[in-house]
């Protein structure tokens, strides 16, 4: 029976890809190993090898097709002996029970699918940031941060880029594509692997005065470097009585990628949000991503920039302005409520927004807050809108104990104790190292569910 | 040379090439000393006043090795960087940082270089390219690779000049900096200060290839081995170090062979070597000693040299004085330099 080519997931996260081009024809022999096919994801261009042999019978997806999703059958290789009729006989293009029923041909097809995307940014409410009338551009959360380091690189001469894989492999997750070429290898650096020493040299370049950004291929490997952060960074201005401190970006993913596992998948949000003398950025939305990393390469402290994998593919409304800039330490009301506050941030909102939209078809009113900021806090927002709602839930993908929810639930019984007509509820990631497989993996995170389940619990309904 | 060399096995030793390094003039001699006694005279001071309970936590005297930083500082031009560990109070004062101002951060004070927030471990200046003053043992160097790193990308010829223990010598992130600093040939002379022991615990005991001047190996970086207690050994291979490194060369190592005559910090009984031994090093191979013999036998007066003793004096009572007197930081002082 003819075999079927899937389109492979080369990534952890990637969900779809664009057929850029077939290197064989219908009727080419090929062999295990010959590359058959480049497909490019919103990370970088890949080739496909085949991994069985025969013949190219049928292309089923021709060159040039973008946005195919993972598992597609692309292409059919009819084994010897086989022939171009033998081609009525393949399964029907239904892509799980493809890759069942036939092994794949092309290189990590067995990759099962990734989770599926998360629900579109429902922003309801207008962005205070934003000019009425501004002009936005459609753009993914990889472009904003790109454009975000471009254009403040162009502005001050100060500023470089330096970290694994950032110039000539263009990004390891594509983020800073382009700036070699632009800035040149002198302002973008790539380093050999070793996060705690390159973590220093930036840290000491920036006490003469540079403004480095240091790129974390992603935050799981800055523990390695966490004393660097934490003793050198952080703590240089006080120690030295205002003398001399850092302005430093350490930037790249953090938290739970997809499938990746226990020592790749960890949420610091909580780790560096304990610090005096960091600031901590974790936005969600590409506007958000773009103005936020503006100010955080403008701010004179180091500014810790959490990222989120799965996010950088998305796409988003960022303004187009000359110089749109974020305030850091602000948070932001994405959808007004009046029955409960849902308080997260970065892909912690996508729990919060879905579960708004099913509580809405409840009659439930959430109010989701966008933390945006860690550190400083923007706990003023917080209490205004728990006053309001009287009920409070918090979500995140780290851990609960000495979380970012169990600080939130402290400052709102601080400030709001006497509005509260619940106890705040924590949805957040479950007490375990992150798991690899896949069922056991969405348990561990959080869902929209458990944030439905969560605000109805405070609501009493 | 006066001093006898080649002792014990646990003294410093002579391995610069060549013999004798080259003579200083008199004004030389006598910058050497002035200095050196300054911070010998300093540390002194600070010793008493820890004992007397006006200087707190921990407090690391330099004394001994005073020659690797007045040698070394000799060798640099304006606009050099400087950046040590927590044995760090002869590095300030090397660089001409202000006495009063550090002793004042000894005693927590609020005329002390960081307002009394850093103490000991913890000072900083930006008007003497002072960058600390750094309390964990070899984190200091890839902060001094990235001075140079800055230097590079700056396009200017100053040198960062990075000085850790032999304790250090033996972190990782020592030689992560030493492969970036050859690879993006940086600016950086990394001065290994070998006192012989890192806290209690000799070299031997700790380190398997004792020469640290070739630790740098691995990475294609030239390193040379000091008479850290002859002045002018120091000197002349700082010399030959900044020359390396301001042609763009990148990186040099530095073995400064020396020996610090007290306990790692005021806290330590010493119990890992003997008497002997520290008086052995005393009266062979003092650092100021071999200066001022010099000095005598170059005719130089008693009373010239009593001199600077008198000058040095009264800047350290000075600066003692000051930081017994000096008020306390105010409570607001607590809450402030978290951000700027």
């Amino acid at each position: 029976m003819p075999i079927q080519v899937l389109m492979p997931a080369l990534s952890p996260t990637m969900e779809k890809g664009n057929l850029a081009k077939w290197l064989k024809k219908e009727g080419e022999t090929i062999k295990s190993g010959d590359v058959i096919a480049e497909i490019e994801t919103d990370k970088a261009t890949m080739e496909v090898e085949a991994t069985d042999e025969g013949t190219l019978g049928k292309i089923l997806i021709p060159e040039g097709t973008a946005d195919v999703a993972v598992n597609t059958p692309i292409a059919t290789i009819l084994a010897d002996g086989e022939s171009a009729a033998d081609l009525a006989k393949a399964p029907a293009p239904a892509a799980q029970k493809a890759a069942e029923s036939a092994p794949p041909a092309a290189a990590k097809a067995e990759a099962p699918a990734p989770k599926a995307a998360p629900a579109p940014q429902a922003v309801a409410e207008p962005d205070p940031e934003v000019p009425a009338g501004t002009e936005m551009v459609t753009q993914t959360i990889r472009e904003a941060l790109r454009d975000a380091m471009a254009e403040e690189m162009r502005r001050d001469a100060d500023v470089f880029v330096m970290g694994e894989e950032v110039a000539e492999y263009q990004g390891a997750y594509k983020v800073t594509q382009g700036l070699l070429q632009e800035f040149g290898a002198k302002r973008v650096i790539d380093t050999p692997i070793t996060e705690h020493g390159f973590a220093g040299v930036g840290v000491g370049a920036a006490m003469t005065g540079l403004k480095p950004i240091v790129e974390f291929m992603t935050f799981n490997f800055a523990m390695q470097a966490i004393d660097q952060i934490i003793n050198s960074a952080a703590k240089t201005l006080y120690m030295s009585g205002g003398q001399m401190g850092c302005s430093i970006v350490f930037r790249g993913p953090n938290g739970a990628a997809a499938r990746v596992a226990a020592q790749h998948s960890q949420d610091y949000s909580a780790w560096y949000s304990n610090v005096p003398g960091l600031k901590v950025v974790a936005p969600f939305s590409a506007a958000d991503y773009k103005g936020l990393l503006k100010a955080a390469i403008r701010d004179p402290n180091p500014v810790i920039f959490l990222e989120n994998e799965v996010l950088y593919g998305h796409t988003g409304e960022v303004p187009k302005l000359d110089d749109f800039v974020i305030p850091i330490g602000k948070a932001r009301i994405v959808r007004s409520g009046s029955h409960v506050s849902i308080i997260s941030w970065s892909n912690g909102m996508t729990y919060a927004l879905k579960a708004a939209d099913e509580l809405a078809k409840e009659g439930i009113e959430a109010e989701v807050i966008d933390l945006r900021t860690l550190r400083p806090m923007d706990t003023e927002t917080i209490i205004n809108s728990v006053k309001k709602t009287g009920r409070a839930v918090t979500v995140e993908e780290g851990w609960a104990q000495s979380g970012v929810g169990a600080e939130i639930a402290a400052r709102i019984m601080e400030n709001a104790f006497d509005y509260l007509d619940a106890p705040v509820a924590r949805v957040s990631g479950k007490d375990v190292p992150m798991p690899y497989a896949a069922n056991l993996e969405k348990l561990a995170l959080p869902s929209a569910a458990e944030v439905v389940e969560a605000a109805k619990a405070v609501c009493y309904r | 040379m006066a001093a006898p060399k080649k002792a014990a096995a646990s003294t410093p030793q002579d391995k610069t090439d060549g013999g004798s390094p080259p003579e200083f003039t008199k004004e030389q001699e006598l910058k050497a000393l002035r200095d050196m006694l300054l911070i010998r005279r300093f540390e002194e001071k600070a010793g008493q006043l820890y004992g007397m309970g006006a200087i707190g936590g921990f407090c690391h005297l330099y004394i001994g090795q005073e020659a690797v930083v007045v040698g070394m500082q000799m060798a640099l031009k304006q606009g050099d960087q400087v950046i040590t560990g927590y044995r760090d109070h002869g590095h300030m004062l090397a660089t001409g940082m202000d006495a009063n101002g550090v002793m004042a951060e000894l005693t927590g004070r609020r005329g002390g270089y960081s307002k009394g927030k850093g103490g000991s471990m913890h000072m900083f200046s930006k008007e003497k390219h002072f960058y600390g003053g750094h309390g964990i043992v070899g984190a200091q160097v890839s902060l001094g690779t990235g001075l140079a790193f800055a230097n590079h990308y700056r396009g200017n010829d100053n040198v960062s000049v990075t000085y850790f223990g032999d304790g250090a010598a033996n972190q990782g992130q020592v030689y992560e900096s030493f492969n970036m600093a050859e690879l993006w040939k940086l600016p950086v002379i990394f001065v290994i200060e070998n006192n012989r022991y890192a806290m209690g615990t000799s070299v031997s005991r700790a380190s398997a290839q004792q020469d640290f001047s070739k630790r740098g190996a691995s990475f294609n970086i030239p390193g040379k081995q000091v008479d850290g207690m002859d002045v002018r050994a120091v000197k002349a291979a700082g010399d030959e170090a900044a020359a390396w490194c301001r042609a763009g060369k990148g990186p040099f190592i530095l073995e400064m062979q020396t020996y610090r005559y007290r306990g790692h910090s005021m806290s330590d009984p010493a119990k890992y070597r003997t008497r002997e031994e520290v008086e052995k090093v005393r009266h062979d191979q003092d650092p100021i000693e071999q200066v001022r013999n010099r000095l005598l036998a170059a005719k130089v007066s008693e009373a010239d040299l009593k001199a600077i003793d008198a000058e040095v004096r009264d800047i350290v009572n000075a600066s003692a004085d000051f930081a017994q007197h000096d008020p306390e930081p105010d409570a607001a002082e607590l809450w402030t330099d978290v951000y700027r």
